[in-house]
């Protein structure tokens, strides 16, 4: 599997990370080998295998559907960057 | 008892001595607090300590103890790995894009440990977001592995050793007796490769028994807490405390959690125990095998039968966990944009933003991580590779499922070879995935696993074996840890260079 430059800028795109030009040449190389790597999973017959989704085999548990905390504005804001009256400040999104 | 005694002491030794008065939790506490002062330059284990926290809590401790109100780790001092949320405290997966983020609420796992009465020293170094084997990846720098190698000429080299990862501040903290045990987690080997590079004792617990919530998500249906002690009985007392049901985490089993510590000492006799032929890899150095060997013959001698089992989809562990693991990290490291904590960077505009701020925050292992999930996951390839390789992760689990039927446990060697150098395997990510190869089964699979130190290398530097169990048989493994230990003796660290 050769990941070239460009699929490199549009999965850095997808992933939202900013890479340099000289970084997705470098990223071209790692994530092809990486990739080649992984490819030896395609010699396991895996056509009646279900998929793994969880380790032991639980119910997933519930609880009652009841509000368990609120009121902490403060605390969900208190390591954000930019804040105004508990809100978040982000660059304008709609022109 | 002087201050370096006090700080050789095991945590049951500890815990015994504050029960019968020998010493209080505030001298033991202040004797950690000055190892730390002195030898964290030279290790830099800690990437946060907090004295004054520390004493606060012993001084705590010590009113409960003289009321007759101690808990079962009250006023035992313990590094916390910096994974792990702590209330007021400076909390950063050893990341640049966290910042100075200082979490308001504290983990369950730390949680049920200060409820026990343990004391907290401060919080300790590992690989950024927990992706690494060697602690080289942290925004705080490498942390040195306090075992120096030999040279040729048989004097100690100055080769500045990596302690693993990624808990590598957990392990060189316990083995330079900086701590009397810590907190780790293990994705893919990260308890017990930093245990067996160091001469400590890690356990990862199976998959659900300890909660996950408050710990920073790398890959979330991989991703275990488990304790790095100095011995065997050691980590049994800190897993019994660590571990939980959690209503705040539904992957958390419900299941009383037994007494481990009850396990240490029984008799091995009738135990049946596995020794996978697949494991024997191409590579390997000669002395692993000898390792491997010896623990067969201590275990048969402390009463165990052993039977030749096979676990043929062992080489597809580790390819299946690099597309697994990527994809779920991936997936949990979207959270950090810039918004809500730590890092901004700011842009022309959000989206400009988010890229820059994940650019400048992430470094570069866990960038490629999130980029390698992100092409596993993206659209097209969705069934190539993550569904694949979630398939093939049924069939390594099939292949225990079957082996349980003939074994109770499994012996293999914890890792390929000894503690290696900085620098030596970080310019090729293939190199250092090797390094989890025997220990990723394990977490593929969702069970418990433990790294008992057995041996010292050629080089002088310590060997670990690690023993794999059922499901929620985590007593096993400390029973048949312990039938190791009493057989290999314990590998304390021969100079204290560092302080």
């Amino acid at each position: 599997m050769k990941v070239d430059e460009a699929t490199v800028h549009r999965i850095a795109r997808l992933a939202r990370i900013k890479v340099t030009a000289e970084e997705a040449r470098g990223l071209e190389k790692e994530l092809t080998g990486i990739l080649d790597w992984v490819k030896m999973l395609d010699e396991v017959d895996t056509r009646n295998v279900e998929p793994m989704t969880r380790v032991v085999p639980i119910v997933l548990r519930q609880r009652i559907d009841t509000v368990t905390d609120g009121e902490i504005a403060r605390d969900v804001t208190a390591n954000a960057p930019k804040v105004e009256d508990h809100f978040f400040v982000v660059p304008k999104v709609v022109e | 008892m002087s201050k370096t005694e006090l700080t050789k002491l095991t945590l049951t030794e500890a815990r015994d001595g504050l029960r019968k008065k020998s010493f209080t939790a505030v001298e033991l506490t202040a004797a950690f607090n000055d190892a730390i002062a002195a030898g964290n330059g030279g290790l830099n284990a800690y990437v946060l300590p907090t004295p004054e926290h520390a004493l606060a809590q012993a001084r705590q401790s010590d009113q409960r103890l003289a009321a007759g109100k101690a808990g079962a780790l009250e006023g035992l001092p313990l590094g916390i790995k910096d994974l792990y949320a702590t209330k007021g405290v400076r909390t950063t997966a050893c990341s640049k894009i966290l910042g100075d983020f200082t979490p308001t609420y504290e983990s369950t796992v730390t949680q049920n440990l200060w409820d026990a009465g343990a004391v907290m020293l401060g919080k300790l170094n590992n690989d950024e977001f927990a992706m690494g084997s060697s602690n080289e990846t942290s925004c705080f720098g490498n942390v040195i592995n306090p075992w120096r190698r030999k040279a040729v000429s048989g004097a100690l080299s100055n080769d500045k050793l990596v302690p693993g990862g990624s808990s590598g501040g957990s392990s060189a903290a316990v083995a330079a007796d900086m701590c009397l045990a810590a907190t780790a987690t293990d994705t893919g080997g990260s308890i017990r490769q930093p245990a067996a590079l160091t001469g400590t004792v890690g356990i990862k617990p199976t998959y659900g028994r300890c909660s996950r919530w408050g710990i920073v998500a790398f890959a979330s249906s991989l991703d275990q807490a488990g304790p790095i002690a100095k011995t065997t009985r050691d980590a049994a007392i800190l897993l019994k405390a660590m571990a939980s049901p959690d209503p705040k985490d539904s992957t958390c089993v419900d299941t009383p959690v037994p007494d481990y510590e009850a396990e240490i000492g029984k008799s091995l006799k009738g135990l049946r125990v596995g020794v996978p032929k697949e494991y024997r890899i191409e590579g390997m150095s000669a002395e692993i095998e000898v390792l491997w060997q010896k623990g067969i013959a201590w275990l048969k001698a402390a009463g165990a039968t052993i039977h030749d089992i096979s676990l043929p989809h062992t080489k597809y562990a580790l390819p299946a966990y690099y597309i697994v693991a990527p994809a779920e990290c991936s997936s949990n490291l979207a959270r950090y944009d810039g918004v809500r904590y730590g890092l901004r960077v700011p842009g022309r505009d959000v989206t400009e933003t988010y890229e820059n701020t994940r650019a400048a925050g992430f470094g570069k292992e866990v960038r490629r991580r999130i980029l390698i999930g992100t092409y596993v996951l993206s659209a097209g390839y969705y069934d190539a590779y993550y569904l694949k390789a979630q398939k093939v992760r049924s069939l390594i689990k099939n292949d225990f499922d079957q082996a349980w039927a003939k074994v109770d446990c499994i012996l293999t060697p914890t890792t390929p070879s000894p503690a290696f150098a900085a620098g030596e395997k970080s310019g090729d990510p293939l190199a250092m995935y090797l390094e989890d190869i025997f220990t990723v089964t394990v977490n593929m699979a969702g069970l418990p696993g433990i790294s008992v130190p057995a041996g010292l290398s050629s080089q002088g530097t310590p060997l670990g074996l690690q023993l794999i169990g059922k499901p929620f048989d985590e007593g096993t493994l400390f029973r048949a840890g312990q039938a190791i230990e009493d057989a290999a003796g314990r590998f304390p660290v021969p100079v204290k260079w560092w302080a």
